[in-house]
């Protein structure tokens, strides 16, 4: 009820005052009381507007735009510089990588070379003195061979003969004995060469 | 609150009477909102023009977006030979374009819902373009009224058409976009009504429109000073380069 009521009182109170109102008459476009004036601070505002604009703040915006440009220009010209720059040095890298593995390469060939000729030469010094001492340990094994019987045989018959001296008591005729060694050496070194 | 939705337009003197002679030079509520619109541009543009970063900051990014959107609109309209023009256009259409965002502001005046403020400014531009016309061209301009390829017979009907559709331009500039501010701000005022008469049963329907109503006015707001500029910009096609 009181909503009612309420709305009736707005209803009534929109309805005459848009009656008085359209009573004054229709559009305040239309009424040329302020038309000068209107147009006289539209003159000034616009005119201020326009000569700011135009003087001070469009050529600064214009400037930043351009600069901005110019920049990135310079800074995209500076890269494909750079970017240049970069790959002449990775070949001028690359480069120096592959000069520097040969050089690697022919060094260590020649110090292979170098050290497998030493190794030879050292060998065949180390082959060639081994081989003189064997030979002359050899010369010495045969003259030893050679000269051991001899010496055996005189070692012999002196011990025959001391043994005889000391058995019998005098002395016996030194070749005999010795022949008798002899023939048994002689003997004993067939028995040993037969078996 | 008045509830005539037309009262809105109403100007007032703000201040003492400025009388020169005959003529009333006040300072109305009218004048405030030209002032403040062009204070404001000033303000914001002068921001985004001292800072000279590489990278632009939010303020800075207004303005040069601005400045760049106004200078293709005029070079992709009128071409290469309006450059000169730019900071006029752009002036206008930044004007245009906060009286009429400034406008939507609730209680706010709205500077271009006047006849007499978008007839003048329509005008200027005709007689702008119209010098412009003929100091390019002398009397070649009057060739603007005579299309090419149009047979003989036709051509006296053709010609008179082009110079009433030429002679209207003005006013249909001006009328465009002061129909266009008075009718949305009228409707968004009724609708306003409408809530405070059907109450809070049923006032919340026209609410509803009138929020959406906004929106759209907005979209308006930024789309006449838009179609404002780039009339202006056809315009000076015309003037600058002449061919039909």
């Amino acid at each position: 009820m009181k909503k009612i009521i309420l709305l009736n009182i707005f209803y009534f109170s929109f309805c005459t005052v848009a009656v008085k109102s359209a009573e004054k008459g229709g559009m305040p476009q239309l009424d040329p009381e302020f038309w000068v004036s209107q147009i006289f601070w539209l003159t000034i505002t616009f005119g201020t507007l326009f000569l700011v604009l135009s003087k001070f703040i469009l050529p600064r915006i214009s400037k930043n735009l351009e600069q901005r440009r110019l920049q990135i220009l310079e800074n995209i010209e500076t890269a494909e510089k750079q970017r240049e720059q970069s790959e002449k040095n990775l070949k001028e890298f690359d480069e120096i990588i592959l000069k520097s593995k040969n050089k690697a390469k022919e060094v260590m060939l020649a110090a292979r070379e170098k050290v497998d000729s030493e190794i030879t030469k050292k060998k065949m010094k180390l082959d060639e003195d081994l081989n003189s001492e064997i030979q002359n340990v050899e010369k010495e094994i045969i003259e030893l061979k050679l000269s051991s019987p001899k010496k055996i045989n005189s070692i012999a018959s002196n011990i025959t003969n001391e043994v005889i001296k000391r058995l019998i008591g005098t002395d016996v005729n030194e070749s005999s004995v010795s022949a008798l060694v002899e023939e048994e050496l002689k003997k004993l070194s067939r028995s040993t060469n037969g078996i | 609150m008045a509830a005539n939705p037309m009262y809105q337009f109403n100007v007032y003197r703000i201040g003492p009477e400025i009388k020169i002679g005959e003529i009333d030079l006040s300072f109305t509520n009218a004048s405030l909102f030209m002032v403040i619109s062009s204070l404001a541009i000033l303000i914001i543009f002068n921001l985004g023009a001292q800072k000279k970063n590489i990278i632009p900051d939010k303020i800075q990014l207004l303005s040069e977006l601005s400045y760049t959107f106004v200078s293709k609109m005029i070079s992709d309209t009128a071409g290469s030979k309006a450059k000169p023009y730019f900071s006029f256009i752009f002036s206008l259409f930044m004007f245009v374009l906060f009286c009429n965002m400034f406008g939507m502001i609730p209680y706010s005046f709205t500077v271009t819902s006047h006849i007499i403020v978008t007839f003048v400014l329509a005008a200027f531009i005709f007689i702008g373009v119209t010098i412009i016309g003929f100091i390019k061209h002398g009397f070649g301009y009057l060739k603007l009224f005579v299309p090419s390829g149009v047979p003989a017979v036709l051509l006296p009907l053709i010609v008179v058409i082009e110079i009433i559709s030429y002679l209207s331009r003005p006013i249909s500039l001006s009328v465009r976009l002061f129909a266009n501010m008075m009718a949305g701000h009228t409707m968004m005022k009724v609708f306003g009504g409408f809530v405070v008469s059907l109450g809070i049963v049923g006032g919340w329907l026209p609410l509803s429109f009138s929020v959406a109503l906004t929106g759209l006015e907005i979209l308006v707001a930024f789309l006449q000073a838009y179609v404002f500029a780039i009339l202006t910009c056809i315009y000076l096609n015309d003037a600058l380069n002449l061919h039909h």
